[in-house]
C-alpha cells in the first residue's frame, strides 16, 4: 500500500476563462489558474467570492457556463478523462454521511468500489484515521464529533482515495490553533510523501503563509494576483493588501 | 406537481438501468426491507383489520336484509383484495416510508452528502435510489398479502358478531372462497407492486431535488407524500381499467 503511494505523483491543473452565474448573479467571472504538479496552491478571498463554487467546478460537481478545466493537459469535460484522474474534495462542512460511522465513512470509497477485502479496508481506515489523529473515533457517529473532528475525518476519507490532487475547502475554519497546525503539517507531509497536488481554499492567513508554495487572491469572481507568499504579501492592489494585512485597531 | 413528471420518468428509467447493480447492493436492499417491515407491520395490521370490519359493517346488513347473506363474504373479500388493501396500504406506506425516504435523501442533498458521494464516483442512484425502490417493491406486495388476510379476518369477525348479520365465521370464509379467485388477489398484489414503484421513485426524486435548508426538507417530505398519493389514485384507476377486461 505505502509502497504504491510513492509512485503517485500530483497532476497539473489549468483553468481558462471559467465563468459561472447562478440565476443572473455572476459568481465566477473569468478565472484563470495554473497549478503545477505537486505544489501547494492556496486560494484566498473574502466570503462569498466564489471559492467553494470554483472547487466544485474543478471536481465536476458544477458545469461551467464557459471556459475550460484541464488536468495534465486534458479537458475534464468528458467523463472518461474525469474518471482517469483521482481527485478528492474535502468539503467546507465535512459532508460526512451521517448514517454511517466514522470508519464506514472513511472506508466508503473502497467498500463501494470493492477495491479491497473488508479486513484490508479496516486496516487502511485505521491507518488514515491515525494519520489525522482520530484513531479512537472509528466507531463513533458523525453527530458525536466536533466540527474540527469532522473535518479531519473528511481529510482521512479523501486520503483513502489516494488522490493525485486534493482540494481543501477551508480545512482549518473550525479548528483550534493546534489542530490547524496539525492539518497544515499534514498537507505539507502529503506533498513530501506522495507529491500530491494540493489546492487549499482558506482565509486563514497563518495556514496560507505557512504551507503555500504559491497564493492566489480572488475577489468578485476574478483572480487579482498569483505569486509566491512574499510577492502576494507585497502586491500593491489595495483589495489584496487590505485582505492580507487587515488588523484590529487596538493601540500598540 | 406535474411539471416534474419528465424527471420522475427519467429517474425511473435510470433506476431500471441500475438493476444489474441490485445484487451488489443486496445488503442495503435487505436493510431497507426490514426497516419498512419493522416500521409498518403493526399499523398494517390494525388498519387492515378495521377496514375489513367496516366494509362488512357497511355492506353486510343490506345484503342480509335482501336475503343475500351468502354474498357478504364475496363482497368483502373482493373489495379488500382488489381495491382497499392495495390502495390503503400504498397510502399508508407513502405516509410512513415515502416521507422518510424523501426526508433522508433530502437532508443528504442539503448537507452535501450526495455531492460527497459523487466526488467519490459513487452513483447516488445505485447507492440510494435503487435499494430503496427495490426494497419497497418487494415489501409492499408482501404487506398487501398480509393486509388482505387480516382484512378478511376483520370482516369475518364483524359478520359473525354483528346482530344484523350473524354469519358464522367459517361460513363467511366458505362464501368468500366461492366468489374470490386467486386471480383477484393477484390483481391487487400486482397493483400494489406498481404503487410501490411509483411511491419509491417519486419520494426519492423529491429527496434528490431538495433545495434550501431544513425548510426545504420539510417541503420535500410533504410534496413526496401528496404527489405519491395523487399518482397512486390516478394509476389505480388506469390499472384497474386495464386489468378489468
Ligand atoms: N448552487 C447555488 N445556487 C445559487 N447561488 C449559489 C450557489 N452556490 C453558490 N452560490 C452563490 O455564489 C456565491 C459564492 O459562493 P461560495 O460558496 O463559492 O463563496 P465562498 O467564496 O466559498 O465563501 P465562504 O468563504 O463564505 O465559504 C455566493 O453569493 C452564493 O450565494
Ligand atoms: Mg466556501
Amino acid at each position: 500500500m505505502n509502497g504504491a503511494n510513492n509512485q503517485i505523483s500530483g497532476v497539473s491543473l489549468v483553468v481558462r476563462g471559467l465563468h459561472k452565474s447562478f440565476g443572473g448573479q455572476k459568481v465566477l467571472n473569468g478565472i484563470d489558474l495554473d497549478v503545477r504538479p505537486g505544489e501547494i496552491f492556496v486560494i484566498m478571498g473574502p466570503s462569498g467570492s466564489g471559492k467553494s463554487v470554483l472547487l466544485k467546478h474543478l471536481i465536476g460537481l458544477e458545469e461551467p457556463d464557459a471556459g475550460e478545466i484541464l488536468i495534465n493537459g486534458e479537458s475534464i469535460s468528458t467523463p472518461e478523462i474525469a474518471a482517469k484522474y483521482r481527485m478528492a474534495l474535502v468539503f467546507q462542512s465535512g459532508a460526512l454521511l451521517n448514517s454511517l460511522t466514522v470508519g464506514e465513512n472513511v472506508g466508503l470509497y473502497l467498500t463501494e468500489h470493492r477495491l479491497k477485502t473488508p479486513a484490508e479496508i479496516e486496516k487502511i481506515v485505521a491507518e488514515k484515521l491515525d494519520d489525522v489523529g482520530l484513531k479512537d473515533a472509528v466507531n463513533k457517529m458523525p453527530s458525536e464529533l466536533s466540527g474540527g473532528m469532522k473535518k479531519r475525518v473528511a481529510i482521512a476519507r479523501a486520503l483513502v482515495i489516494e488522490p493525485q490532487m486534493i482540494l481543501y475547502d477551508e480545512p482549518t475554519s473550525e479548528l483550534d490553533p493546534l489542530s490547524s497546525v496539525v492539518i497544515g503539517n499534514e498537507i505539507l507531509e502529503l506533498k513530501r510523501r506522495i507529491h500530491v497536488t494540493s489546492l487549499v481554499v482558506s482565509h486563514d492567513r497563518d495556514l496560507a503563509f505557512g504551507v503555500a508554495d504559491r497564493i492566489a487572491v480572488i475577489a468578485d469572481g476574478k483572480i487579482l494576483t498569483v505569486g509566491t507568499p512574499d510577492a502576494v504579501k507585497n502586491f500593491p492592489d489595495p483589495r489584496v493588501h487590505d485582505f492580507l494585512h487587515a488588523d484590529f485597531a487596538r493601540p500598540k | 406537481m406535474f411539471e416534474n413528471v419528465g424527471e420522475i420518468v427519467l429517474l425511473f428509467w435510470r433506476t431500471l438501468l441500475a438493476l444489474p447493480q441490485a445484487w451488489r447492493q443486496r445488503q442495503k436492499v435487505f436493510e431497507q426491507f426490514f426497516e419498512i417491515g419493522n416500521a409498518s407491520l403493526l399499523m398494517v395490521c390494525v388498519l387492515s383489520f378495521f377496514i375489513g370490519a367496516v366494509i362488512a359493517l357497511q355492506t353486510g346488513p343490506i345484503l342480509v336484509e335482501r336475503s343475500l347473506a351468502s354474498a357478504v363474504g364475496g363482497v368483502v373479500g373482493i373489495a379488500i383484495a382488489k381495491e382497499l388493501a392495495p390502495v390503503m396500504m400504498a397510502i399508508l406506506i407513502a405516509g410512513r416510508i415515502g416521507s422518510a425516504m424523501a426526508a433522508e435523501i433530502g437532508s443528504m442533498r442539503v448537507y452535501q452528502e450526495i455531492d460527497a458521494l459523487r466526488t467519490m464516483n459513487i452513483n447516488p442512484i445505485h447507492y440510494l435510489v435503487l435499494p430503496r425502490v427495490l426494497a419497497i417493491a418487494l415489501a409492499l406486495p408482501l404487506l398487501v398479502i398480509f393486509s388482505i388476510l387480516v382484512g378478511w379476518f376483520g370482516g369475518a369477525v364483524v359478520a359473525d358478531v354483528n346482530q344484523h348479520m350473524e354469519i358464522p365465521f367459517l361460513a363467511f370464509f366458505s362464501d368468500l372462497k366461492n366468489i374470490v379467485e386467486l386471480k383477484d388477489v393477484g390483481n391487487g398484489v400486482f397493483k400494489s407492486f406498481c404503487f410501490a414503484i411509483i411511491l419509491g421513485v417519486v419520494s426519492c426524486h423529491q429527496g434528490l431535488t431538495t433545495i434550501g435548508g431544513p425548510r426545504g426538507i420539510g417541503r420535500s417530505v410533504t410534496k413526496a407524500v401528496v404527489n405519491s398519493i395523487v399518482l397512486i389514485v390516478i394509476f389505480d384507476y388506469i390499472l384497474t381499467r386495464f386489468l378489468l377486461k
